[in-house]
């Protein structure tokens, strides 16, 4: 049963088109979530990457810049369009994380949270009468901002990190990259690599995950320069008879979108241009499915009587037992 | 494979606020980047070919596909309909498709076509079940997993120019359901243009009147809505098939040649067998998998669920989860399996008490047996023993009698002697 010759034309490609015009037609979903201390440019970054206003700051009228006493997650949505692709985005925050004095299990609410939309999806995915596209809101990529300290990673970030990269795709970037040097920045990033590494910390895109070699060599790329060094901003300037946008300082312009100035670029190519595809496939064929493993696992091991599914698994109990009888 | 079934949102957006961008973000390649994936992946195709034997099924899916499948002819004489799954890899520039045909043998052959259907619809559902499996499991790869499930089924209409036959509607009947049903006339060749479009309106018609849901190519898409439109309105679509080429004017073409004429396959005046192949492949064979997998797969696996007695509601209509009512059910059955365990038990203890008894019984006889021989014995004995006693006396008295006799004798023949000595001396 190997490759076959056609002898002509079938029509067979037409299925690329046919598959486009249908998820065009129903839309893409997709969920982000922000994490990191007060003032690192979470909400500036992310309507930044989306340009337009999709934070939380920015849509709620009576939102306060407060320190918030505990970590509570805020979520908020919006469909975007862009050239005929519909998406609904939606930003979820998380204020108050890092910003306590004593911040032992700060990420406890945030585990909590992703956990329990997972459960909601496996909820949905095990009824009998199920919707005909279950509602995705699990968080199919996590932002983890590190202060541009230019030392190492802290102790928050390694805990934060080594718990959250066992359940969803961790993105760090380095946020508000414009306080340090070319020179600062490449020895804080390879520190900081080194630390992951250090920590068994598996950051996106894991390498377990690359499908070939070409997702290989693409993916390397990318592990050998993150975590990303951006600066955001919404605000444009002229620059040499362009609109950029840029962050003014009394000794240049920052320009966002330079390559040369900082990494937004790339980190933008990441999670929308070239990833985000790669990003909901690896929250659901692994993320999920690992919860999934593990719930339906100690459920039948718990003595409150919830048990597992596998039918299977029961089925074949049955017919083993019955050929005992 | 299923990625692409379930990463599409959920169309109505609720509580999100429409946006406007302020410059190109660049999530427009999303679809591009979806079908990328799928591209590197590969699609799954499967198609269900039912039809009698010799109406032309093999040679359709070769002409359809341009290739040649090495079909071999079947007999007439199957004793029962049997499905034969094929799959192949095909690829048509960067495409690759892991085709699976599935040909009914045998399908109208038998005397009695009572069960005829039967073997189509647990095909079918076998394949359903096993999706279901994988589905269930605790670690399951749905990823890899190869879908074998029925996309599209092409019902084989015999060109008799009437109407159905009533196995036609029966089996589709049964079937649509379960499978998106394509009914073609096959053999088109053989009936005139006129008595071709009276024999579509009867079949559309007979297959409304009995209640049979055949596949409509969908128009909610602007794109296609038109042309599917114009197609469902010449359904069933009447084909031709061929694998030989004839020359017509300076091109080779696909065409069966008559000694009044060339039918040639890919002219729509001649058939609609362009019309299939757009519909089919061309146009709608994304909609195809979709349909099979959001619509009769889930009633597939509700109807299953149900039937094992898993509800979403308990009676008082209280959510319930699944995993609860599986908990419950599971005691039950080992409840049950411990119930028969004992009364096995049971039984075996009754019947090894019983068999106790009858040996015991079977002993006892053996020994009363055993007894009376033994005195049979000892009589037969005894009595022998007399019978010796008396031979033995009757011996010693004949010995005695003898000795006296013997004694007389001795006696006698001395006497004589002496008798004869003295007168002997006398003389």
């Amino acid at each position: 049963m190997g490759g076959r010759d056609l002898f002509g034309y079938v029509g067979i490609e037409a299925v690329l088109d046919q598959m486009r015009r249908k998820t065009m037609k129903a839309g893409f979903e997709f969920n982000i979530m922000v994490v990191g201390q007060s003032g690192l440019g979470k909400s500036t970054l992310v309507n930044t990457l989306f340009k337009s206003k999709v934070s939380r700051k920015s849509c709620t009228p009576s939102y306060e810049e407060k320190i918030s006493r505990t970590v509570h997650l805020k979520s908020v949505s919006h469909i975007i369009e862009e050239k005929g692709v519909k998406m609904r985005l939606t930003v979820i925050d998380t204020p108050g994380f890092g910003d306590q004095i004593n911040n032992e299990n700060c990420w406890d609410p945030i585990v909590k949270y992703i956990n329990e939309q997972y459960e909601k999806y496996l909820t949905e995915e095990l009824h009998i009468t199920r919707k005909r596209r279950i509602p995705d809101t699990r968080v199919h990529c996590c932002v983890y901002f590190l202060p541009a300290t230019g030392h190492r990673l802290r102790p928050i970030d390694v805990e934060f990190m080594k718990r959250l990269g066992k359940i969803v795709s961790i993105v760090p970037v380095i946020a508000k990259a414009d306080t340090l040097t070319m020179d600062e920045r490449l020895d804080f990033k390879q520190r900081i690599r080194q630390d992951l590494q250090a920590s068994g910390i598996r950051v996106y895109p894991q390498k377990e995950y690359d499908e070939d070699v070409e997702d290989r060599i693409r993916n390397d790329k990318i592990r050998e320069n993150i975590p990303f060094a951006v600066v955001g901003t919404d605000k444009e300037h002229q620059v040499n008879g362009n609109k950029v946008l840029g962050r003014k300082t009394k000794w240049g312009i920052i320009e966002v979108e330079n390559v040369a100035h900082c990494e937004f670029a790339n980190l933008r190519d990441l999670l929308v241009r070239s990833h985000l595809q790669d990003l909901k496939d690896v929250t659901h064929y692994i993320h999920y499915e690992t919860y999934r493993v593990r719930r339906l696992n100690e459920s039948n091991a718990s003595v409150s009587g919830l048990s597992a599914l596998p039918l299977e698994n029961g089925i074949t109990e049955k017919y083993e037992a019955q050929s005992q009888l | 494979l299923s990625s692409v079934y379930l990463c599409l949102s959920s169309g109505v957006p609720e509580n999100a606020r429409p946006l406007s961008l302020s410059g190109h973000v660049g999530f427009d390649s999303l679809p591009d980047q979806l079908v990328n994936k799928s591209t590197s992946q590969g699609f799954c195709f499967n198609i269900l070919c039912i039809g009698e034997t010799g109406i032309g099924k093999s040679t359709l899916m070769d002409t359809l596909f341009n290739t040649n499948f090495e079909n071999f002819e079947s007999s007439h004489f199957e004793p029962r309909v049997k499905l034969r799954a094929q799959t192949y890899d095909l690829q048509e520039s960067n495409v690759r498709l892991k085709l699976t045909i599935v040909n009914t043998v045998g399908f109208g052959d038998q005397m009695n076509k009572q069960e005829s259907y039967q073997h189509v619809v647990d095909y079918i559902d076998t394949q359903f079940e096993s999706y279901l499996q994988e589905e269930l499991k605790i670690k399951r790869s749905l990823h890899n997993y190869h879908d074998s499930r029925i996309h599209a089924c092409l019902y084989f209409i015999a060109p008799s120019g009437h109407s159905l036959k009533s196995l036609d509607l029966v089996t589709m009947k049964k079937l649509d359901s379960k499978v998106n049903i394509i009914p073609v006339i096959a053999k088109a060749d053989t009936i005139s243009k006129s008595e071709l479009h009276k024999f579509k309106i009867k079949i559309m018609s007979e297959l409304v009147s009995n209640g049979v849901q055949i596949y409509q190519f969908p128009t909610d898409d602007e794109t296609v809505s038109k042309i599917n439109t114009a197609m469902n309105g010449h359904l069933p679509f009447a084909v031709v098939g061929s694998t030989e080429e004839v020359k017509i004017g300076n091109k080779m073409v696909k065409a069966r040649q008559y000694p009044w004429g060339v039918v040639q396959v890919e002219n729509e005046n001649h058939c609609d067998f362009v019309k299939l192949r757009e519909m089919l492949i061309c146009v709608n064979m994304e909609d195809l998998r979709e349909q099979t997998h959001t619509r009769h797969y889930e009633l597939y696996r509700r109807c299953k669920l149900e039937e094992m007695g898993f509800r979403d509601t308990d009676p008082e209509s209280k959510p319930v989860s699944l995993q609860e009512t599986y908990e419950a059910k599971r005691q039950e059955f080992l409840q049950e399996l411990q119930r028969r365990e004992e009364e096995m038990r049971q039984t075996f203890v009754q019947r090894v008490k019983e068999k106790e008894a009858e040996l015991k019984e079977a002993e006892r006889e053996l020994q009363g047996k055993f007894e009376q021989l033994k005195r049979l014995h000892m009589e037969e004995k005894s009595k022998l023993d007399e019978k010796r006693k008396s031979l033995e006396d009757e011996m010693s008295s004949f010995s005695k009698k003898k000795a006296a006799a013997e004694l007389l004798q001795g006696q006698a023949f001395t006497a004589n002697s002496n008798l004869k000595k003295d007168k002997d001396r006398k003389k």
